[in-house]
């Protein structure tokens, strides 16, 4: 399977999930550079961390104007996989491909640090290898990750099985203490109403060797080897 | 050579001018006889950049020559953007550490954050992909809102700008102390990686090769920030705000693409950081360092407003730009990558036969210079040296005449106050704003002895680390000089790496006063005999001067940047415990000597006593033990026992990991010789804390290499720590340390300018 990790002239994260999937997953990757229209027969989008064009204004708002976003919404309304990490989930919410949006941290500092997330749906395209209720080591590095929406909008993501990941304490509990960055309702991850686009604030792809530390991010790969192949 | 004259509407060259560009009289009568003639106000303003404290290194540059620069491994010496050691494989690393403490002391976020952008250029314009940031930090007391406003931004900047440019941050130090209330250090340290075929000097070379201005636009800002850099503060350097450059971050993630980009195209010969003295510094020394003569027109430089003089284009440190000579017939293909990366490159001048430094403004000669004299000509200075008889004094005193507190009876009250001391207590409030995992090679991140990365396609890891206890080196400097070597070695070592080289950043006060002439000198020379006895050359480094203010000088702070290899990363080893059980072995002599110590500074509130002494054949038989052990396989865990002494050590070992907190029974009752203030905080050096399953075999080892070393307890549960002690005993809840460990600089910072009283804000605004 073809991975096509997009490069923005910011990101910073492609380099990571081009190793994730070559070197532990052992699939092809390419690099999409920003200016271009060509996905160059790529079966999953990868939409990496990073500073897309400075994101001196809102993040992601000027990435989602950029010539390789045309194809990837295109390929996005097509059913296919396209993820987006850090970075990759802001562009993605700025360009209607999810819903909400991402905004300053709650306490208006950049954080870094390894997180538990705890499995929502286990049945998702992305998730189909762990368990229900499952908790992952996985870090953050982000200054605008507090995801909002409206309740209308939280409550059908809620009710849709749509929130795959949330912010979670060592017991599993969806706590205050364990949020990050003040997200609303301890949401790290969505998916959209196909389940074929996910945006996610943590890094999977830095979750993927034990000398780092966690290994919990390849099965989020694994799961999109193995539906796209079914 | 050309007839230069003066440019309509420049100032008329007074003394007074003179005086204000930081020249003497003495070097102003040395310009005006190198050129036969008296200089432009253009050629004065380029004098002054190159010839300051900065750019010149006039007043450490004799003395640096003690320092060892070579072994065999060592690619690039001092001299360069950066110094780079071969790590085998045909892969090669650089770094260097460099200063931006004025600017940061002025403007603590714009002063950070371009003085992280300005020393990964120098580590990319070797060729090499930057992949980890550390930064030595030093602050005066939190309690002053001042200093909590200068924290908050200095951190605040190095997060924004590293994050972005997405060069893991991962380690370094912070160290909070009086004398750097109003004059803070903020010292950035780049490491990078490079295949060794890659590695590009800023050497020009080729007559006829053109100079190019690459990257951003040149504008008005950060004019005369080299001097700025080389005076002491004052209560006018607020109004020197306009010296500050203004970084982007964004612009140098695409300048460091595109600048990787030219060096493996081949299309250019050298490349070098228009950093401080900006085009004029950087032009001058790449042709210096070729032996050859350049010529530059300002009018082709890309500026960002229009009416900007020579004057001003020359010495403009604007950030993210680099010079480049380009290969003749090469122009369009640096353009290419360039305008890629949508940044811009213009031809603005070209390597010449004739040895001169010339500067036009279209056909107009505005400055010239005899060939590379602008740069050798700068005088050198050794004034006198004596040491402070105040010093002296206080290094005299002895510890042990300091009663103690009632309330030491309980070590436990003590063990508590040190962890919640600033410069113990865990800096996470700070790293936890900065990415430390990002390109995925981050095994051992902020909160360690050491930092290590992995090195992708080897079996490899490179560990890196910044030291220095500015306290010792202010009781005695050429004692603190060894021991901020050999702190630093001992904390690589303790990841299992051995340590290869140094870069160092020597933040002293104003050279000109005998007291601190004689604190340079001897640092240095503690320095160089620590260098040698381990091993661990010089690559280079930066100088910073002046770091004084009415209120004092800071103290000496000669920061040593150390990086060293582990040849199996699997062995990298943490310095928190890791499994119940394990015993506890104490590499190192039991020691107590209190001078200098934490516990007199926080406890007591007192600077005195002669600094831990520095034996370097022990401090050579701890690592050699260390790394021995750590190969074998038989160490769990190693942790260097400074700041706060044993106890502290001991409790970080427990508590620092609060994911994963152990106690221990530790048992150092058989010290009856000495108080249990002197075993338990005494500073004694080239000591290690190590946990392994086979005690016999640890000892064995640091008996081979002549290191003394004894069982001093075993990690044991989840919930107390117990130090016996000749006379009674410490015990300590877990939670209670990790409490005043992990608790304290929240809590302070919590008193944020957002929560503060008007009264406490009052002298901030006034500043």
């Amino acid at each position: 399977m073809k991975f096509g990790i997009v490069t923005f002239p910011g990101s910073n994260c492609d380099y990571d999930a081009y190793h994730a999937v070559t070197e532990v997953l052992g699939e092809e990757a390419v690099y999409l550079w920003h200016k271009d229209h060509d996905l160059q027969g790529s079966d999953v989008i990868i939409l990496p961390g990073g500073f897309s064009y400075g994101d001196y204004l809102r993040v992601g708002a000027i990435a989602r104007f950029s010539p390789i976003m045309q194809e990837v919404t295109a390929h996005a309304k097509s059913g296919a996989p396209v993820v987006g990490f850090c970075n990759g989930f802001q562009i993605m919410c700025e360009a209607g491909l999810l819903p909400g949006a991402l905004l300053r941290n709650a306490h208006l500092q950049f954080v870094s640090a390894q997180v538990r997330l705890r499995v929502e749906n286990a049945d998702a395209m992305f998730t189909n290898l762990y368990e229900g209720g499952e908790l992952l080591r996985i870090p953050i590095a982000h200054g605008d990750g507090r995801f909002v929406a409206t309740t209308d909008v939280l409550d059908e993501l809620e009710g849709e099985g749509r929130v795959i990941f949330k912010y979670a304490d060592a017991n599993g509990n969806i706590s205050a203490d364990a949020n990050p960055n003040g997200s609303e309702r301890n949401i790290a991850g969505i998916i959209n109403e196909g389940g074929n686009v996910l945006g996610m604030m943590p890094h999977p792809e830095r979750a993927c060797s034990p000398l780092l530390g966690s290994t919990d991010g390849i099965r989020l790969f694994e799961s999109i080897l193995s539906r796209v192949a079914a | 050579m050309s007839q230069v004259s003066p440019r309509p509407g420049d100032p008329v060259i007074t003394p007074a001018l003179v005086a204000e560009h930081g020249l003497t009289t003495g070097e102003y009568e040395r310009l005006v006889a190198m050129l036969g003639r008296q200089p432009t106000f253009t050629e004065l303003g380029i004098v002054s950049a190159l010839w300051s404290e900065h750019c010149s290194y006039k007043h450490s540059r004799p003395m640096l020559r003690a320092l060892p620069t070579s072994a065999p491994y060592v690619l690039q010496g001092p001299g360069e953007n950066a110094g780079v050691i071969s790590i085998g494989d045909g892969l090669a690393v650089a770094f260097k550490i460099e200063s931006h403490n004025h600017p940061s002391a002025v403007e603590p976020y714009q002063g950070a954050a371009t003085g992280v952008g300005g020393i990964l250029r120098d580590v990319f314009t070797m060729g090499a992909r930057p992949i980890a940031m550390l930064n030595s930090l030093r602050f005066g007391s939190l309690d002053d809102p001042r200093v909590r406003y200068l924290f908050a931004g200095v951190v605040k900047g190095i997060g924004d700008y590293g994050n972005c440019v997405g060069i893991p941050t991962v380690a370094g130090e912070i160290v909070f102390d009086r004398p750097y209330g109003t004059n803070p250090l903020v010292n950035a340290m780049c490491v990078g990686l490079m295949h060794e075929r890659d590695l590009i000097r800023a050497k020009a070379q080729g007559v006829g090769n053109p100079i190019m201005a690459v990257g951003a636009r040149t504008g008005r800002d950060g004019i005369h920030g080299a001097s700025f850099a080389s005076e002491d503060l004052s209560a006018a350097s607020d109004a020197k705000r306009p010296r500050i450059q203004v970084g982007d971050p964004f612009t140098e993630k695409l300048l460091l693409e595109a600048s990787l980009e030219l060096i493996k195209s081949g299309a250019i010969v050298a490349i070098q950081d228009m950093g401080a003295a900006g085009l004029t510094s950087s032009s001058a020394e790449m042709a210096e360092r070729g032996d050859v003569g350049v010529t530059i027109d300002v009018t082709k430089v890309p500026t960002r407003e229009s009416g900007m003089t020579p004057y001003e284009i020359l010495l403009s440190e604007s950030q993210e730009r680099m010079l480049v000579v380009a290969k003749k017939g090469q122009e369009s293909a640096v353009r290419d990558i360039l305008t890629k990366w949508d940044l811009t490159a213009a031809v603005i001048g070209e390597v010449i036969a004739e040895p001169v430094y010339r500067v036009t403004e279209g056909a107009v000669v505005v400055a010239e210079f005899p060939g590379s004299r602008l740069v050798t000509d700068c005088p050198t200075y050794s004034p006198e040296a004596r040491e402070s008889a105040d010093i002296h004094a206080l290094r005299d005193m002895d510890p042990l005449s300091i009663a103690e507190l009632p309330e030491e009876a309980d070590p436990a009250w003590t063990l508590e106050r040190l962890l919640a001391a600033p410069t113990i207590a865990s800096k996470a409030w700070a790293y936890r704003q900065y990415d430390s995992t990002v390109r995925t090679n981050t095994v051992i991140g902020p909160g360690g002895d050491a930092a290590v990365l992995r090195v992708r396609g080897t079996n490899k890891g490179i560990a890196v680390k910044t030291d220095c206890n500015g306290r010792y080196v202010y009781l005695s400097p050429r004692v603190g000089g060894r021991i901020a070597v050999a702190e630093a070695a001992r904390n690589v070592a303790c990841t299992g790496a051995r340590p290869m080289a140094i870069t160092n950043c020597l933040n002293f006060g104003n050279p000109t006063r005998p007291e601190v002439f004689y604190q340079l000198r001897e640092a240095i020379t503690g320095m160089a005999e620590a260098c040698r006895a381990l091993g661990t050359p010089v690559t280079g480094g930066n100088v910073s001067l002046y770091n004084e203010s009415p209120a004092g000088a800071v103290y000496p702070t000669p920061v040593i940047g150390m990086v060293g290899v582990i040849d199996d990363i699997s062995h990298a080893t943490r310095s928190t415990f890791q499994q119940d059980g394990d015993t506890v072995v104490l590499i190192g002599d039991p020691g107590g000597e209190l001078g200098g110590s934490e516990y007199l500074a926080t406890i007591h509130d007192t600077v005195g006593g002669a600094p831990p002494s520095c034996d370097l054949d022990h401090e050579k038989a701890a690592i050699d033990t260390i790394l021995d052990a750590i190969g074998e396989g038989v160490i769990t865990s190693a942790h260097d026992c400074s700041d706060g002494g044993l106890a502290v050590a001991v409790a970080e070992c427990c508590i620092a990991n609060s994911d994963a907190q152990l106690g221990a029974e530790i048992d150092l009752s058989g010290n009856a010789g000495k108080s249990n203030r002197e075993i338990l905080f005494g500073e004694t050096q080239a000591r290690i804390i190590v946990s392994t399953p086979d005690p016999d075999r640890v000892l064995q080892i640091a008996a081979s290499h002549h290191a003394p070393a004894e069982r001093i307890g075993v990690v044991r549960g989840g919930t107390t720590l117990e130090i016996k002690l000749p006379r009674g005993a410490l015990r300590a809840p877990l939670s209670r340390l990790s409490h005043a460990y992990h608790d304290a600089i929240p809590g302070i910072m919590a008193r944020t300018p957002e929560h503060a009283t008007f009264e406490e804000l009052a002298p901030v605004a006034a500043h």
